[in-house]
């Protein structure tokens, strides 16, 4: 069986933070000690019945006290200083630091890269790249916390607060929500991807989640809303445990929680992108916020839906090479709250 | 001939058992509804938190169930919300916070300091009824419907976005505000005018003196809190802006005038337990505690400080850099009365007579766990750790460790220390010292684990962890270790109750102990507490272990009766 029992050490702070961590562990199992074998050696010392010399008994001893005192004042005082320069080390970002914005929603994350990027529940950064998070919530209070980079910091709604890190090792660590916000709160998360700068660099060329201009085909133009809205970042291409899949989807019978069916069309589509609620396939809770779509949009997705999954898909998309625009995209940034 | 160490009735007379007492002094419903006895409070008090007790561990397991799944199996998100937030709000406002000033408080006060019954016997049971009512309402929101907010009740979420029955939740913890209010008043009045001759503030028992500090905890803090939820309330209802941006609020707000009362009424929760801690070791080390004055200023000290380290709860809630510093600086100042006190308890066993009876067992399970309890607070205390520690595992573990390990033991100590005095009948001491043991290994085996997985970063409140698996094991662990806690706490109700309909009837002093709740009064008290006012005049805790040694040897006379030794006006 296997007992990890520290996370990865994955940013600039980590090496520093678990030195100190494993200090104070270390004066916590000291004193836990000596307080067990003290405890221990006067009882096995002056049990009841026990022959002790029990004369004159000491009821108070200021210097010991005192003592006692003191030592646990300059320890604290050491850990405190310690503790305190880790903070302010934290609390400010170095100049040439990267900003990235992040926007929390019940209940999910919405990362807006400066260069026109976006991603939900997903964050791509530069290994050695000092990054900064400007963070602002849309309902109530969040938390933004890797514990592989040992940062947290609350995501309130009507104020930005910072965050920031370097990423010291390429992989893919947890991204959570830390401050309980509502019924889906333990699935307010995804991850974050630290990637060697080349790999990044490629990710960046590859348009990430990247806005492209509005194409001609009613499917292509569904599956640009698919990609700009990011829908695949929880309807992957088989189901999973956030969202089930859409692949074939369209004229397939849903079976839903409350256990009434429905045969996927054109209306079913449109209620699921306004209601989320109203009908959830069996075995999900509703993830999805409501989206504020025009009638067009909801068209054009239900159209790409009819072929996402089977071959005209991929006939729509040889039609419609990739096409890198940098301009920040205009328009609605997701959910409606 | 030494005396077998297992047996409690160090006199085998039971001269001290009273057959007419407070407890059949009246067989009414209404001679117990509406008694003004402070006995019969602690009584009704009893039962009422061991009925929430009850409540909140229910949805423990039922939390610790769902976490052995990284996907949960039992329950949807919504209804594990409305667990968690149950489990805290019941343990919190209904147990901790009462259950030892409620029951022991309102039992031993007056006892302790030799007065008839506690200064204003009216309010008292005003704060019983304030109890009920505030727990009811609270309970009754909490299963019908439930709040999904979390104890803490976190705005915007509990005052604009949560659906549950938020107001009628608060609305209830104001009401039991009102009841820790009257209790307050009720003790520190009593405590500064209704002393015994002779008993002077130096010879008080440091059980008196740890409710003297919680009491101005109560008075200062209470309110803060009552008119904090109030304004949740009003802003739910009536739409006016106070924490909520959309309102033109501010959130954090709302965090300053939680955690002002919020942090101090940790204290309000241990501080009482660290008095009967300090009786139990005291009495059972045959010693008087050591450092006695600096362990009764220690919890002065400890409710100065614990008002102004409020802010180590908001280290990453956006407040300033430098506010997050100044509090953490705070932070460790106020361990280092608690410092004291452990290392004062310990050393009280020091040339004593140490009986290894079953409330010593609990308290030297207290001792280990809150020493460990305590010192991990230093790493939440510590700006630094706090930010990647901060609402993960740890915390839970932490406060868990302060809170069951600290309160719940030290809740339990008393009872079996006072169960005699209280009821008039011993209970099975070897079952009991056991069970104290099963306690002690069920209580580390559940938290334990949860330091690491803590550390390894899984947030609290998490109904989910599929997205990563290596939680699991630790959650399995900790669920293991909860059914032993679960038996170990469900042991005591059974053989509690049955030593009432069975037990052997207790003396006035089973343990030999010294104050005037045992050497003035008999087992039961009698409905008016002592026969006469008495009259203290030695010091406090005046045992002598080398004499009790050799009165186990039988080399010295038997302790002197009650009568010789206390007298009466």
């Amino acid at each position: 069986m296997n007992f990890p029992y520290r996370p990865e050490q994955a940013s600039n702070f980590a090496m520093d933070y678990d030195a100190l961590f494993f200090t104070i562990s270390a004066l916590t199992a000291i004193f836990t000690l000596m307080v067990m074998v003290l405890c221990i050696w006067l009882i096995s010392k002056y049990k009841r019945g026990k022959d002790a010399d029990r004369s004159n008994p000491v009821h108070h001893n200021t210097m010991i006290e005192l003592v006692w005192s003191l030592i646990s004042l300059v320890l604290g005082m050491g850990i405190f200083t310690w503790g305190s320069k880790i903070f302010i080390e934290m609390r400010q970002p170095p100049a040439n630091a990267m900003e990235i914005f992040v926007v929390g929603k019940r209940w999910m994350w919405h990362i807006q890269h400066a260069n026109g990027i976006r991603e939900n529940n997903e964050l791509h950064v530069p290994v050695g790249q000092p990054v900064k998070l400007t963070m602002i919530s849309q309902d109530v209070i969040h938390a933004f916390y890797i514990p592989q980079f040992r940062v947290q910091y609350h995501v309130v709604p009507g104020r930005y607060t910072m965050l920031w890190f370097t990423a010291t090792k390429a992989g893919k660590y947890n991204l959570f929500c830390s401050m309980h916000c509502g019924t889906q709160h333990s699935e307010m998360g995804g991850y974050v991807y630290a990637m060697e700068r080349p790999d990044w660099q490629r990710w960046l060329a590859s348009g990430g989640n990247r806005y492209k201009p509005v194409p001609e085909t009613m499917v292509a133009a569904g599956e640009q809303l698919y990609k700009d809205f990011s829908c695949s970042n929880c309807h992957k291409d088989v189901d999973d445990m956030r969202a089930p899949s859409l692949n074939g989807l369209f004229g397939r019978k849903r079976t839903f929680n409350d256990g009434t069916s429905m045969i996927a069309d054109q209306e079913y589509i449109r209620q699921s992108l306004l209601n989320p609620g109203l009908n959830v396939v069996k075995g999900y809770n509703v993830t999805m916020q409501p989206y504020t779509f025009s009638e067009e949009q909801i068209l054009a997705i239900g159209e790409y839906l009819r072929t996402k999954g089977t071959a005209t898909s991929e006939a729509a998309q040889s039609v419609n090479p990739a096409v890198i625009n940098t301009a920040i995209p205009a328009g609605n940034a997701g959910g409606n709250r | 001939m030494i005396q077998e160490a297992t047996k409690p009735q160090v006199f085998s007379d039971t001269e001290g058992h009273a057959e007419k007492n407070y407890l059949n002094a009246g067989h009414t419903l209404a001679s117990w509804l509406l008694t003004k006895d402070h006995k019969r409070i602690a009584v009704m008090y009893l039962i009422s938190v061991s009925i929430f007790f009850l409540v909140g561990s229910i949805a423990a397991m039922m939390i610790r169930l769902e976490l052995t799944s990284p996907r949960g199996t039992l329950m949807s998100s919504e209804t594990y919300n409305k667990t968690f937030t149950a489990h805290g709000v019941v343990m919190i406002f209904l147990f901790l916070i009462v259950a030892i000033p409620g029951v022991f408080g309102n039992f031993l006060i007056p006892l302790m300091i030799g007065a008839r019954d506690l200064a204003f016997p009216r309010l008292n049971l005003a704060s019983l009824y304030a109890f009920w009512i505030g727990g009811i309402m609270a309970t009754i929101a909490l299963l019908s419907g439930g709040v999904d907010t979390g104890w803490t009740f976190y705005t915007p979420m509990s005052s604009m976005y949560s659906n549950g029955n938020v107001t009628l939740t608060l609305v209830g913890a104001f009401i039991i505000g009102f009841s820790s209010i009257f209790t307050g008043v009720n003790f520190i009045a009593t405590i500064h005018k209704m002393r015994a001759p002779g008993m002077t503030w130096w010879r008080m028992p440091l059980y008196v003196w740890s409710h003297y500090s919680t009491s101005v905890i109560i008075l200062l803090g209470t309110p803060v809190v009552a008119i904090t939820l109030l304004l949740v309330v009003v802003e739910r209802v009536l739409h006016i802006g106070i924490f909520s941006p959309e309102l033109g609020g501010d959130p954090v707000l709302f965090q300053h005038m939680f955690w002002f009362y919020s942090h101090p009424a940790v204290y309000i929760m241990i501080l009482p337990a660290m008095g009967v801690i300090s009786e139990v070791m005291s009495c059972f080390s045959r010693n008087k505690v050591f450092g006695y004055q600096m362990v009764a200023m220690s919890s002065m000290g400890i409710a100065a400080l614990g008002f102004v380290v409020w802010g180590h709860h908001m280290f990453i809630a956006s407040q300033s850099m430098y506010q997050g510093i100044v509090f953490s600086l705070l932070s460790f100042l106020v361990a280092i009365p608690s410092a004291i006190k452990v290392f004062n308890w310990t050393l009280t066993m020091y040339k004593g007579s140490v009986w290894l009876a079953s409330p010593m067992v609990y308290a030297l399970g207290f001792i280990g766990l809150f020493t460990l309890g305590g010192l991990t607070g230093l790493y939440l205390a510590c700006v630094g750790t706090d930010v990647h520690l901060t609402a993960t595992y740890f915390v839970v573990a932490h406060f868990h460790y302060v809170m069951v390990g600290g309160t719940l033991l030290a809740f339990l100590a008393a009872l079996h220390f006072w169960w005699p005095k209280m009821f008039g009948r011993m209970y099975p001491e070897a079952i009991a010292k056991w069970n104290a043991v099963v306690v002690f290994i069920g209580f580390n085996v559940t938290f334990l684990p949860q330091f690491v997985v803590g550390y390894m970063g899984m947030p609290r409140r998490y109904h989910f962890y599929y997205f990563a698996p290596e939680f699991q094991i630790y959650h399995v662990m900790s669920t293991l270790g909860s059914s032993v806690l679960a038996f170990g706490l469900i042991m005591p109700a059974f053989y509690l109750t049955k030593s009432l309909i069975s037990g052997p009837k207790a003396p006035a002093n089973p343990w030999g102990a010294k104050g005037l709740e045992w050497e003035a009064c008999t087992s039961p008290p009698d409905k008016h507490n002592f026969h006469g006012i008495p009259v203290v005049v030695g010091d406090v805790y005046d045992y002598n272990a080398e004499e009790e040694e050799l009165r186990l040897k039988g080399l010295a006379p038997q302790m002197v009766t009650k009568d010789d030794k206390v007298k009466f006006i």
